[in-house]
């Protein structure tokens, strides 16, 4: 007896070889995000990724406050690099009121911005670490993070959500001998980041795991639109802060990294680099930094944006970040669209997981420094 | 707070086209800010600025190529943008990447218009492979029709995708299609990608949905 089932519903054959698995939205191995995998055997077929669980439409909420008021819920996307999603909704104010930036404020956003890309790419690090199954990896970056937050909470006061930049500057000055504690304490980290190349890249066990899985060529990280550390570890090199200089980055002596292997390896491995860069970046940023003057362009209260549209990207963690603002002689913006490098990089993600084991999936997902929050937004 | 913060703050008033002082035409209300010393200034300072050479070459190249079919909305450092058809959209985007070689987009998102019945639909454009054009970010808009009542997928709300001209949309059209409703022809994939599959609201970005409590 065959049971009616009905229109448009099939049940999927016991004898079928292909078999649909669920990762996530609650599994650890995913972030909040679903990929639907089909698998034959041990090897991934087809993947199909879900994003949406942590939608809060910033965006549309974006279009009820003024200016000043969508500060602090536009970082909520990505905490830990909260100054790098700021970045660019600031410029792309200043653009559209007219905003001049003291000298001294540019220096100071980018030592803010540089130190919040260190405070992601160890958090991201040691996410990749532990998924590896190298605990050591996620104790270290975990523990070496705390080193930035603590500069960063001398900056801006808070741990995490600084809503340090804001349209005209920064929040507030730099506290007294910022400067030797945090060449200090950068001096220091560089020291121990060389430790990490050691334990974790070298490591025999990490390179046979992410060595030639997931390799994405230039020409489709290209045709994909791909962002940040995943186009660079395929050989392109763009970077932002160096193609489209904003504020200062132009005065100051950085590299971009490349890499030309497009694994998994090389995309765990570009962003490492970065932080010696970044470090860098800041001892230059403090050298050259103007040593007093003012931080912040006061503004109008309740400022009005003309009727006017304006698109700025910096280079953040995951990519480069754009802001599309429009206006229409209103406090509030009439529509911000939010570019994240996140949601670039996720179309890449079933076109590496086709054809992979099922086990290298952690090893390929979480090298696209994809965080789910800020593909969502 | 400072007098002069306090001046600042009632300037805001004065912007609008009726003036908010009761029983005051908009000329008699500007001379009794002004005699009350308050600052009447604009917000955007508005600095004319230089035509940048490099990018109304580009414009110029895309405008005599396709004459009156596009319109150079701006020129300004580094972003240019055009708005076409929705019949033409496909043509230009596939002059803009094989003759002006921008490879990829950064972003497609819609403006909602409810006051003149349509969504812009906006892309982003730019280039890796071209070393000349790593700073510019082309903006190519179109405009399609907005229906009062939608019906995402099966209404007038439509223009041709331009996936297979830029693969890199794929996912940026599909948000694009639940967040405003705008069908993309011959997008291989329509299906939402945001949302819950329960979704039965209209489409959220659209200006007529409005926020709980807001």
């Amino acid at each position: 007896m065959t049971t009616q089932l009905p229109p448009g519903i099939s049940l999927e054959k016991v004898d079928d070889r292909i078999m649909t698995l669920n990762v996530g939205p609650q599994h650890p191995g995913s972030g909040h995000m679903r990929l639907i995998i089909k698998v034959d055997g041990d090897y991934i077929v087809s993947c199909d990724p879900d994003p949406g669980y942590v939608h809060r439409g910033e965006e549309k909420m974006a279009e009820y406050r003024n200016y000043i008021q969508n500060i602090p819920h536009l970082e909520r996307p990505v905490i830990h690099d909260s100054s790098n999603i700021l970045y660019p909704y600031c410029l792309a104010v200043e653009d559209l009121l007219g905003i001049e930036v003291p000298e001294r404020a540019k220096y100071v956003r980018v030592i803010a911005a540089e130190l919040n890309r260190c405070i992601y790419i160890l958090y991201w690090l040691a996410i990749y670490g532990i998924f590896l199954g190298h605990s050591t990896m996620f104790m270290w970056p975990a523990g070496d993070r705390e080193l930035f937050i603590d500069l960063l909470e001398a900056m801006s006061g808070a741990r995490v959500t600084h809503a340090y930049l804001v349209p005209g500057g920064v929040r507030n000055d730099l506290p007294a001998n910022f400067e030797e504690r945090c060449l200090r304490q950068v001096n220091y980290f560089e020291k121990r980041l060389k430790e990490y190349e050691a334990i974790f890249y070298q490591n025999p066990i990490l390179k046979a795991r992410t060595q030639d899985t997931g390799i994405l060529s230039k020409t489709d990280a290209i045709r994909l639109g791909t962002t940040g550390s995943v186009l660079r570890a395929s050989g392109v090199d763009y970077d932002v802060r160096k193609k489209e200089p904003y504020d200062v980055y132009e005065n100051l002596d950085f590299q971009t990294v490349v890499m030309k292997e497009g694994d998994s390896y090389a995309r765990s491995y570009v962003p490492y680099l970065e932080m010696f860069e970044s470090c860098r970046i800041i001892k230059d940023a403090l050298r050259k930094m103007p040593k007093s003057g003012s931080v912040r362009t006061k503004l109008k209260p309740n400022p009005k944006g003309g009727n006017d549209e304006v698109y700025r990207r910096v280079e953040s963690g995951r990519g480069a970040l754009g802001y599309y603002i429009v206006s229409n002689n209103r406090p509030e913006p009439y529509r911000v669209k939010i570019s994240v490098g996140s949601f670039r990089n996720l179309i890449c993600m079933p076109y590496l997981l086709k054809g992979e084991k099922l086990g290298n999936m952690p090893a390929v997902y979480w090298s696209l420094n994809y965080w789910p929050v800020e593909a969502d937004r | 707070m400072s007098s002069e913060d306090k001046k600042d703050g009632s300037t805001d008033i004065t912007d609008e086209k009726q003036s908010d002082v009761v029983g005051l035409s908009k000329d008699d209300a500007k001379k009794y800010y002004e005699e009350k010393g308050i600052d009447l200034s604009p917000d955007v300072p508005t600095k004319p600025k230089p035509i940048p050479q490099f990018e109304k070459s580009m414009a110029d190249k895309i405008s005599s190529k396709f004459a009156d079919k596009v319109h150079v909305d701006y020129i300004r450092a580094d972003r240019i943008r055009v708005v076409a058809k929705r019949e033409d959209i496909v043509d230009v985007a596939k002059y803009i990447r094989d003759d002006l070689r921008y490879d990829h987009a950064e972003s497609v998102t819609g403006v909602d218009y409810p006051d003149s019945k349509e969504i812009e639909v906006v892309y982003h454009l730019g280039s890796y492979t071209d070393e000349k054009l790593a700073r510019q970010v082309l903006t190519l808009a179109t405009r399609v029709p907005r229906e009062e009542i939608p019906n995402p997928g099966s209404d007038s709300s439509r223009t041709p995708s331009l996936r297979d001209v830029f693969y890199s949309v794929e996912f940026h059209e599909r948000e694009c299609f639940e967040m405003f409703g705008v069908y993309f022809e011959g997008h291989p994939d329509n299906r939402r990608l945001l949302l819950p599959e329960d979704w039965a609201d209209i489409p959220p970005f659209r200006k007529d949905f409005k926020i709980k409590g807001r």
